[in-house]
């Protein structure tokens, strides 16, 4: 039973959090000056920077689509990411996976009509990996686009939530996730409309906990939302600023 | 609410890397002290913006403790020595308001896990009021390690600023009638002194106890391991050990072997490791105390190979009884062991170079350091000779313990009720062992109560059997149905169920059984199949796995059945009455239906929950007695008639696949009801019924470990039963040839068939100890997780099938609730998903915890049938036929069919020289002849003996002043007799078999009053002679050897030991 105890009776996490508490988030928008539009996300420790580059015309021309803009996501994971260094390749299943996850994502919720052959590119880098990889990615490309000015119908949030010990717990950071038995469940939602986007698991749990995971993941994406929306407003305002000068 | 990150390094596995964790410090974290104005219980929910979180309810009393040394309510502030050292008094109810800080709890479960369990239950008693504050978690108490600062030093200095932040924070109200303290309570001096340099209270653990004067026993509880440490060298005993980091790199590198010590039964100086010598795993000897170095029986130690020149040479053929305590407790430490071996007197020691040409030297070894310590609490009594007289009662003074487990060296305890515990039965902890100090140091634990009383004497056996015999915790109980005594099965529980509540369901069980774990139906199908089922009580619906029920069931692994008491495995709530299936009410079932052939051969199978309403509980003799009579023709009879049948079949294939019927001398004692004393002793008898229930309980049980091994091909919980090495069977061969029987072991099938010929038509009793003595050959059934063995090994040599597992008794049994498990699992796809099935470790883990839970709980329901049975000897005097089981040097061991009992009668050949021997061993033909009257006892020879038990008086005292001069009068004569044990048995009672018939003398009794008592008399005035004999009972010879757990069958037990490889 040596098993490291994830949520101590006291009901504080190894990292001292509560089960319901989001990691410390930190987000700001127009980091990079050479693309259309970028955010730095950091959620605990993991950090990532999102960089968007369009409209812009297609690289290949089989990518072009006549009615609207192709989405390229491309998602690259620092080799300095963990505390090993490990340089992955580019073809890396769990990296694809989650540049799909990416991509599917904000295709739902991106106006590409409004640009036909044309394309739009997120590249998304992992700069420090403490878990909950997906939910970072999104909640980046979402400020980065926004960034970018490209039109949303609205913002998508992303969080992630797991069960230990019959407690739903929000937030899974590294230790937590790469525990055997915690099931990892990662959701986006339209905090507006309450629209799911992507919802995705990794191990078991059982049917009759899902709700109980899912609602508090969404409640989670709620906060993310609030914070995500402060920046953006001050970020603008300090916009508004400059060009009233 | 704040929160800050700090940094903290680990190191990993394998390479060293630097990982960053998040730390957040919180500012929510409440003192819990009842009414504390600074924690303002409202706004931190508010603060929570969560209405579904709950603000715990304040755990520790506004009224705390005072004592005259700390004149002002006192929280108590434990530091990590001393929740380690000390939790015996911790666990003490006398203390309450204890704060746990989370540094130390952390710290402690790196040290020790059950303690840290421990703990933890305490912890969750409400009664107690222990609270535990996350002090790294909280803001202001949290601290940063300085540079140069040890880690230890760094979390000595947090738990002082959380006792100082403790103080400051009650101190900011004057809201409570006295000021409210809290106080750290530590033995480390240094520490101590830094805390009262900064203002801190503090205390050492023997300090604060002082002022506990309503509960005196608790000084005596202190742990010595941090007391006596800080002594001087004056007179090194031992050699030091090595460092933790020495004995690593040392197994590292092959210059040390690691393994579990194992003291030998027989001489608590000699031990063994099971180690890889010259890449071949051997057992390493090591013997003498400075070679085994304060290690003790169980611990995980490192030991150093001796040059080859100092290897053993022992004999591997004699049994070495007298070995047994000859190395008195007032030896020195010997030099070396060669010399050690000496001292244990003569004739083994002379055996043993006489054999050394013939074996093989063993390695031998010597400790050098201590992997891991596996130190639990020993049940014994005082040594009455190391008590002080009682001008000095008052204060405290060093006795010795003696443990019951004969392994376990003497341990000094210092006591203040030295004169209060003399007779009684207590429990001792070691708490640690100095180089300077002959013994182990150890505190009291407890009393049990007076020895040679029943109920203590019933403790302790389940104590020293290691059987959680504990009352369930709220916590489990708060996990049954609430319904209580009314649940009933509802419309919701048909859900997924089959409805066989219109069968004519009926259960078989012995009288007076309450937990039905089964019922059976049959049903004679239009083509002329019958309809079988089996219905076994539905625990796994009650009994979820994450339930503090079912880790508690997984801890007990069974129900340990004693001669007066039932230890369950499950609370009786659901054993005796939810799950078990009662006549006329409804009740949910695990179900396996056959479709039999007239021949009873399987058509087909299936598995099913279900709902069931038994129309009759049986008992044997009724449902034998439903089948008998001709003139009942109701659905219920005719269904256990044709169930009979079907079983005789499956009963004659089994036979024919060479399945054993092997046989035990199993008893039953008659109790008085009021005193529930031992009236009456009869054997337990066989009736067909039994048979009848047996044979489907064993098909089910077949049906449902192929079912799950199909599914779970690497993670079922099967049962084996190892081929036992011929080898095993070879004395046994050897005495059936003398009296005209051969005995053919190559299969199941030849042993089962010589066997059933090994009959003798004047004695009928001959092949049944035939049997008990093939029980004895065979080795013992073992759970198992599928995947750790090949497939061939899933045998069951017993039952002669390919694979075997246990589904039938999950009341009592947590083997077979992991079955149910696996099996719902197998035939359901929507059942809930159980992480535990699908993990072989965890399994395998498991399996080894049942098969230790379930040797354990053979060998207590053993050493009760022992207790019973000196109860019951007590103050008679018994004249029984018998049969000599087994031929030795020394003596003979008998066998007593009425009340299966064996015991030991000795030859005379250790008490007087050999010229005087009044038995002479053959061991060409292995016998024992009286060449006086030309009498020879053989194996299977019937004789008389005579049954006594000898009161081996509760005063200690006088024991073994008699016993002292007796040894001085025979200073030179190996005596077998009290005196050499010292105090040892002192407060025991022995089983006394003296033979009667054959009459040989010198050795037998007379059987008449009259006459006896002259012959008591002869041989109390007369040098102690072989006639008076130490035996033991051996009632249920199913039961696995007691690898003298219970010190005092240890002479024969050891022998037996040999002899005897019991099966389940």
């Amino acid at each position: 039973m040596s098993r490291q105890e994830l949520l101590s009776p006291e009901g504080l996490r190894i990292d001292g959090r509560r089960a319901n508490e989001l990691r410390r988030t930190v987000c700001k928008q127009s980091v990079l000056t050479q693309a259309d539009g970028s955010a730095y996300y950091e959620q605990g420790n993991t950090k990532v920077l999102a960089a968007i580059y369009g409209p812009r015309e297609p690289r290949l021309r089989s990518n072009t689509l006549n009615d609207r803009a192709f989405v390229n996501v491309e998602f690259k994971v620092a080799p300095f990411s963990t505390n090993e260094r490990r340089k992955r390749s580019k073809g890396d299943r769990r990296i694809l996976e989650i540049a799909s996850a990416v991509r599917q994502t904000f295709e739902s919720v991106i106006v590409a009509t409004v640009y036909p052959r044309s394309q739009i590119d997120v590249f998304l880098h992992l700069l420090q990996d403490d878990g909950g990889n997906v939910q970072a990615c999104i909640n980046a490309t979402t400020l980065a686009l926004i960034d970018a000015g490209i039109p949303m119908t609205e913002y998508i949030c992303a969080c992630s939530a797991g069960y230990i010990d019959e407690t739903p717990v929000l937030d899974l950071n590294h230790t937590e996730e790469s525990s055997f038995e915690t099931p990892d469940l990662t959701i986006a939602v339209m905090p507006r409309s309450g629209k799911v986007t992507l919802l995705q698991m990794e191990s078991r749990l059982e049917i009759t906990r899902l709700e109980d995971t899912m609602l508090l993941a969404t409640e989670g994406c709620k906060q993310i939302q609030r914070i995500m929306d402060s920046v953006v407003r001050e970020n603008t305002r300090d916009l508004v600023e400059k060009y009233g000068q | 609410m704040l929160r800050s990150k700090s940094y903290m390094k680990k190191t990993r596995k394998g390479n060293v890397v630097r990982v960053v964790t998040e730390h957040y410090l919180r500012d929510d974290i409440v003192c819990s002290v009842e009414k504390c104005p600074n924690c303002d219980w409202a706004t931190l929910q508010e603060a929570q913006g969560d209405s579904k979180f709950t603000v715990p309810h304040p755990v520790l009393s506004s009224t705390p403790r005072q004592t005259e040394s700390f004149p002002v309510p006192t929280l108590v502030v434990p530091d990590t020595n001393v929740l380690y050292h000390q939790i015996d008094i911790l666990e003490h109810p006398a203390l309450t308001n204890v704060v746990i800080l989370q540094t130390c709890l952390s710290e402690l479960k790196n040290l020790s896990m059950p303690t840290y369990h421990r703990l933890r239950n305490i912890i969750s008693d409400p009664d107690r009021h222990f609270y535990v504050f996350s002090n790294e978690n909280h803001r202001e108490t949290f601290i940063e390690r300085l540079k140069e600062e040890t880690p230890n030093d760094r979390n000595d200095r947090a738990i002082r600023r959380a006792v100082q932040w403790y103080n400051q924070h009650l101190s900011q109200t004057n809201r409570y009638p006295r000021q409210i303290k809290a106080m750290m309570l530590s033995d480390d001096a240094d520490n101590r002194r830094k805390a009262t340099a900064d203002g801190i209270p503090n205390a050492s653990v023997m300090d604060y106890l002082q002022d506990y004067v309503e509960y005196p026993e608790l000084i005596d509880m202190v742990s010595q391991a941090s007391v006596g440490n800080d002594k001087g060298d004056q007179r090194v005993c031992y050699d030091e050990h090595l460092t933790k980091l020495q004995v690593q790199s040392g197994l590292k590198s092959g210059k040390y072997v690691q393994g579990t010590l194992g003291i030998s039964t027989h001489n608590f100086l000699e031990g063994s490791i099971l180690g890889s010598v010259d890449g071949e795993t051997r057992a390493i000897v090591i013997i003498g105390r400075s070679h085994m170095n304060r290690a003790v029986h169980g611990d995980v130690i490192a030991v150093e190979l001796l040059p080859r020149s100092e290897w053993q040479r022992t004999p591997t053929a004699i049994l070495i009884e007298e070995d047994e305590d000859e190395v008195e407790d007032d030896t020195p430490v010997e030099g070396t062991a060669g010399k050690t071996k000496q001292t244990s007197k003569g004739t083994p020691a002379k055996k043993a170079e006489e054999a050394a040409e013939v074996g093989e030297a063993k390695p031998t070894g010597k400790v050098v350091g201590i992997v891991r310590r596996n130190w639990r609490p020993y049940c014994g009594h005082l040594e009455s000779r190391s008590v002080r007289s009682h001008t000095q009662a008052a204060g405290s003074q060093s006795v010795m313990f003696a443990a019951m487990d004969k392994r376990i060296p003497k341990i000094k305890v210092r006591t203040r009720q030295a004169h209060q515990l003399l007779g009684q039965r207590i429990v001792v902890n070691i708490d640690s062992w100095p180089r300077d100090s002959k013994y182990p140091l150890g505190h009291f634990v407890r009393a049990l109560g007076s020895a040679g009383d029943r109920a203590t004497e019933t403790e302790v056996l389940l104590m020293e059997h290691d059987v959680p015999y504990q009352e369930f915790s709220k916590q489990v109980l708060s996990d049954l149905p609430v319904e209580g005594e009314s649940w009933v099965v509802q419309d919701h529980h048909l859900e997924g169920r089959v409805d066989y509540r219109g069968l004519d369901v009926c259960s078989i069980d012995p009288p007076g059984c309450t937990d039905i774990d089964d019922a059976l139906h049959c049903v004679k199908l239009p083509n002329g199949n019958y309809q079988v089922g089996v219905h076994i009580a539905d625990v796994t619906h009650f009994v979820k796995p994450d339930m503090h029920m079912d880790k508690e069931a997984a801890v007990r692994c069974t129900t340990v059945y004693l001669v007066d008491r039932r230890i369950d495995m499950l609370p009786a709530l659901l054993g005796t009455n939810l799950c078990s299936l009662h006549c006329n009410v409804e009740r949910l079932a695990f179900s396996c239906v056959w479709e039999l052939d007239p021949e009873a051969n399987i058509v087909q199978v299936s598995f099913s929950k279900s709902v069931i309403r038994s129309r009759n509980s049986f008992t044997y003799d009724e449902a034998q007695a439903r089948i008998d009579d001709q003139t009942l023709n109701d659905p219920v009879t005719l269904g256990v008639r044709s169930l009979n049948q079907l079983a005789k079949k499956l009963r004659q294939r089994r036979m024919d696949q060479g399945a054993l019927t092997l046989s035990s001398p199993e008893v039953r004692f008659n109790l008085e009801n009021d005193s529930q004393d031992p009236v009456d002793v009869e054997m337990k008898e066989l009736k067909d019924t039994n048979a009848l229930v047996e044979e489907f309980m064993l098909l089910a049980n077949i049906s449902v470990a192929k079912r799950i091994y199909e599914s779970y091909p690497d993670t079922s919980m099967l049962r084996r039963h190892p081929t036992p090495p011929p080898s095993n069977f070879e004395w046994l061969s050897q005495s059936l040839r003398e009296n005209g029987f051969e005995l053919n072991s190559d299969s199941s099938k030849t042993l089962s068939d010589s066997l059933d010929k090994a009959v003798k038509a004047n004695d009928p009793y001959f092949n049944k100890l035939v049997r008990i003595m093939a029980t004895r050959s065979m080795m013992q059934a073992v759970y198992f997780c599928s995947g750790t063995l090949p497939p061939e090994d899933y045998h069951h040599y017993g039952l002669a099938t390919p694979i075997y597992t246990h589904f039938t008794s999950p009341i009592r049994r947590y083997a077979d609730v992991l079955v149910h498990r696996l099996l719902e699992a197998s035939i359901n796809p929507q059942a809930p998903y159980i992480p535990m099935i699908l993990d072989k470790s965890r399994m395998k883990d498991q399996s080894d915890t049942l098969n230790y839970r379930n040797r354990m709980a053979q060998q207590a329901a053993r050493s009760s049938v022992e207790l019973y049975t000196h109860l019951f000897f007590r103050n008679k005097e018994v004249y029984e036929p018998g049969y000599v089981t087994r031929v030795l040097q020394n003596g003979f061991s008998v066998l007593v069919p009425k009340y299966g009992i064996e015991g030991f009668v000795y030859a005379a050949e250790k008490k007087v020289a050999a010229s005087t021997e009044i038995l002479v061993y053959d061991p060409s033909t292995n016998t024992l002849n009286n060449p006086e009257t030309g009498i020879t006892i053989t194996t299977f020879a019937p004789v008389h003996v005579r049954i006594t038990v000898e009161q081996e008086g509760l005063n200690g005292l006088k024991e073994g002043e008699g016993a002292g001069s007796k040894r001085d009068a025979n200073a030179t004569v190996k005596n077998k007799e009290p005196a050499v044990k010292n105090d040892e048995p002192t407060l025991r009672e022995k089983m006394q078999m003296r033979l009667v018939t054959p009459f040989i003398p010198g050795l037998s009794v007379q059987p008449q009053g009259a006459v006896d008592s002259k012959s008591d008399d002869t041989a109390t005035t007369t040098p102690p002679t072989a006639t008076t004999t130490t035996t033991t009972t051996t009632p249920t010879t199913t039961a696995a050897p007691t690898p003298a757990a219970n010190g005092e069958s240890k002479a024969t037990s050891s022998k037996k030991r040999k002899t005897k490889k019991p099966k389940n």
